[in-house]
């Protein structure tokens, strides 16, 4: 990791590397059957932004106009430091690749940040009242409102309790992830069982969804269960009982020009 | 004020399956026709193909083909004397929209109902009294129309769809590798059967060492190429395992894309307008004559398009608010049980059943179809006595996957944690490696499951949303346990099993957040008395004798299977008698 020490990279690169500081450090380093180069994904991204930080030093550009100090374009500072701390704790790393390696930050911060965290799809008038059983979801915020406001409340309790959450110990880390799961603590309003369930659903959503998203990096999440994609056709295999599926995934951005290779079955208009 | 625009013989009004079958039926007569619809409109090429369309966050999770509904949502409780909330996000059911409405991202699970079906107060009352019926405050009704009346249209909407399967009941001859319970059909499949997966395999060793019948499930993906009788080429489906919610890009999935469209959209009578929100039914100063629709245009431009028919054919719920909005037929009072409008609101009763297996037998469930299962019709409505038991109704038990989808489909034994190392580890242990099996059963109507508008809560246009108040009747309650622990035992049995656990949502309080199924049924239903259903035999407004109203809304309750191939033999049935008998003398038909 160059000359430069761990604390200084987490002082320059803030949020991107401070994730380097929640994957256990024995996890690159005893993981040799790693399903991806580096199981340490986060550090990479930290060595490339020391990288260019020091080019940057290096350049006359006016005092201010460094390049932005992660990719995030919804998560400030704190709640990075929160989600980054927590899918790791969701997804673990072990020899498999855990959320970390698999962006799952990226993909939570470029959802909340769009049409989904803006309330895509999601009936938002009054008036509200507690959600029953059966009746779903019925608070007013929109995801990325909901995310805003119970990361707040929770950074701001454990602020005050003298240690953050991404300070905490893995098992410390748990213990109040099953907190919030198990319900009943008020986050700003939000029920935590509510922003549990959204950070639970979206966190397993940016493992196993097409890495288009911004999560599920080098497929890392199909490769570990053996989903194999987006291929188009098992019409020769579907009845070759139990045969072992061993090719590699395929994700909607490789796939152009694949999607119809049995020439028998043509991808054209029976109409035109 | 509206712009007013010239009258046309019929419009529609939503354009999915209901209204392109009546269109196509139509397109050879003189008749000016209009179809509206409130979605985009789209196609197999360019807009279902490969590779976009197999993306499991964008149709699946994030549901891009249904009802928008931070526009138009439905609110629900589940008794009288609650107060609705607004089913903020779907869940339990997807509502489609756009051209070819759920007819896009429907399965293409294929069935027929069977012959008691239609006459199931009458049926129940011979076989078991009155006992059940009262005794369980079940207000099922016959339909008005029986299966033998059905058949032909049956038969032409299968031949049609080129529905691939396994004839058990050629005229009353049982054939052997179908199912022997289906009701006797005119003749074959117009395809054969799909390949049957490792899943199904497994089912059907233990099926028939209990003593079952199993046989594979009618499917209209279809097993080979076909052309149909209108010259329309459907192509064998190629197993992507990505066909519910999803719309199919290698046609061959029948839709209205592939089986009705291509002919309507040819004919120089029809027009089709799309993103037009329909508002309200107009009427003439009698009430008892349509005069046209009132709808706001994609720019937001309020439009009366004047027509001597009106065809309500939406998704059931819809159908049933437009009816509201209009204040056509009087409104269901659940107190007295009078009134016809949103009466007899039905859905579908099921559950499911996993069977975990070693992880070196692979059941590689992306190797998926919509209707690839193999099944049992042994516990299907009538099929068997209920006499010992507290119930009427029944399941069908299949297996099947449509898809190995990671994120949704990914189902882990009983106790496994919901997240952390043991959540990954189960994941990692199981991912392809459990058979999935499906109860799929009735819903019967009662006195208190029932449609109306929402006194609060509003669409983008201002309007009341429709309001369900519903949860599973105690009937149903029973009669999905019941099958589930059949279905459980037939886990077990599969070459292989080490373990079975059940689901089972047919239970109260109904949760609308969890995926059930989208057949909900109901609330302008059918029947020959006017004092207890909404339209005739020929789904005609009783009230509004130029006002059809096609769909699901017109069953008095739901039967055990998927419900399309009923509905569309309905309309094809609505169809004949518009064109042999309305046209030359419109009025009503009954």
């Amino acid at each position: 990791m160059s000359a430069i020490s761990r604390r200084e990279l987490l002082a320059k690169v803030g949020v991107a590397g401070l994730a380097a500081a929640v994957i256990p450090k024995t996890s690159a380093e005893d993981a040799p059957t790693l399903c991806i180069p580096t199981g340490d994904q986060s550090v990479v991204l930290a060595q490339e932004t020391t990288h260019s930080e020091h080019e940057n030093l290096k350049s006359d550009r006016p005092e201010g106009s460094e390049p932005s100090e992660s990719n995030y374009v919804f998560f400030n500072r704190e709640e990075a430091q929160f989600i980054e701390a927590a899918v790791a704790r969701l997804i673990p790393t072990d020899q498999h690749a855990g959320a970390i390696e698999a962006g799952v930050p990226n993909y939570l911060d470029k959802q909340l940040g769009g049409a989904w965290g803006a309330g895509e799809r999601l009936y938002t008038s009054g008036p509200w009242e507690p959600t029953r059983p059966g009746l779903g979801y019925q608070l007013p915020l929109k995801p990325g409102e909901l995310f805003h406001t119970a990361i707040k409340a929770i950074n701001t309790e454990l602020n005050k309790s003298g240690r953050a959450f991404w300070e905490m110990s893995p098992d410390q880390q748990d213990e109040y992830l099953h907190k919030l799961e198990a319900g009943g603590v008020d986050l700003n309003g939000v029920p935590s069982e509510a922003f549990f369930e959204q950070l639970l659903g979206m966190t397993i959503e940016g493992f196993f969804s097409d890495p288009v998203y911004g999560g599920n990096k080098d497929m890392v999440g199909w490769k570990m269960i053996g989903f194999p994609g987006a291929y188009a056709t098992y019409y020769e295999l579907i009845d070759k009982h139990g045969i072992k599926f061993e090719r590699e995934p395929v994700s909607l951005g490789q796939s152009h020009g694949l999607f119809m290779p049995n020439p028998n079955i043509p991808a054209m208009s029976p109409h035109e | 004020m509206p712009t007013v625009l010239k009258e046309v013989d019929v419009v529609f009004v939503g354009f999915g399956w209901g209204s392109s079958i009546l269109a196509k039926e139509l397109v050879n007569t003189s008749l000016k026709m209009v179809g509206l619809e409130r979605g985009f409109p789209r196609f197999t090429s360019p807009d279902f193909q490969s590779p976009n369309i197999h993306d499991e966050l964008r149709f699946a999770v994030r549901k891009a083909m249904m009802q928008d509904n931070v526009r138009e949502a439905i609110t629900l409780r589940h008794s009288m004397s609650e107060t609705a909330l607004p089913v903020r996000r779907w869940g339990a059911f997807l509502p489609g929209t756009n051209l070819g409405g759920s007819g896009v991202h429907w399965n293409g699970q294929h069935f027929r109902f069977q012959e008691k079906d239609f006459v199931l107060k009458t049926a129940t009352e011979e076989r078991y009294g009155h006992k059940f019926l009262d005794a369980l405050g079940l207000t099922v009704q016959d339909w008005g129309v029986t299966y033998q009346e059905l058949e032909p249209y049956y038969d032409k909407f299968e031949y049609l769809c080129g529905t691939s399967g396994k004839a058990g009941n050629i005229k009353g001859q049982i054939q052997p590798g179908g199912n022997p319970f289906e009701a006797p059909r005119s003749r074959e499949y117009p395809t054969p059967p799909l390949k049957e997966q490792y899943n199904g395999a497994l089912f059907r060793k233990a099926a028939i060492e209990l003593g079952y019948h199993p046989y594979p499930q009618p499917s209209s993906n279809l097993s080979v190429a076909y052309t149909n009788p209108d010259g329309l080429k459907l192509k064998p489906c190629v197993y992507c395992g990505f066909c519910e919610r999803f719309a199919c890009p290698h046609y061959a999935k029948a839709s209205p894309q592939t089986v009705t469209l291509p002919i309507v959209l040819r004919s120089p009578n029809f027009e089709l307008r799309t993103q037009c929100q329909v508002v309200q039914v107009n009427r003439d100063s009698t009430g008892k004559k349509a005069t046209g629709v009132t709808y706001y245009d994609a720019a937001g431009r309020e439009v009366f398009q004047p027509a001597s028919i009106v065809v309500l054919s939406m998704f059931p719920f819809n159908n049933v608010r437009m009816l509201l909005l209009s204040k056509i037929g009087k409104p269901y009072d659940p107190q007295t049980g009078t009134g016809v409008v949103g009466r007899n609101y039905s859905y579908q009763t099921t559950s499911n059943v996993w069977s975990f297996f070693d992880e070196d037998v692979n059941l590689n469930p992306f190797m998926g179809s919509g209707a690839v299962g193999t099944m049992i019709d042994d516990f299907s409505g009538d099929n068997f006595d209920h006499g010992p038991y507290g119930f009427i109704g029944g399941a069908y038990i299949l297996a099947a996957w449509t898809g190995g989808r990671p994120v949704e489909q990914n189902p882990l034994p009983p106790g496994t944690p919901s997240w952390g190392k043991g959540w990954k580890d189960a994941v990692r242990k199981h991912y392809g490696h459990v058979g999935q099996i499906l109860c799929h059963g009735t819903s019967m109507s009662t006195r208190e499951n029932y449609l109306d508008l929402d006194p609060t809560y509003r669409d983008a246009w201002g309007l009341p949303l429709l309001r369900m108040t519903f949860d599973f009747p105690e009937n149903d309650v029973r009669m999905i346990r019941f099958c589930t622990d059949r279905a459980l035992e037939i886990g077990k049995a599969m070459p292989g099993s080490r373990e079975v656990s059940s689901k089972i949502y047919g239970q109260r309080p109904f949760d609308v957040a969890i995926y059930q199924s989208t057949h909900n049924a109901g609330g302008a239903i059918m029947g020959t008395d006017p004092n207890t259903s909404a339209v005739n035999k020929y789904q005609q407004s009783w009230d509004v004798p130029n006002l059809f109203v096609l769909g699901a809304s017109s069953f008095p309750q739901n039967g055990t299977y998927n419900y399309t191939n009923t509905l569309m033999a309905l309309n094809l049935h609505t169809a004949d008698a518009i064109r042999n008998r309305y046209l030359k003398n419109p009025g009503p038909l009954v």
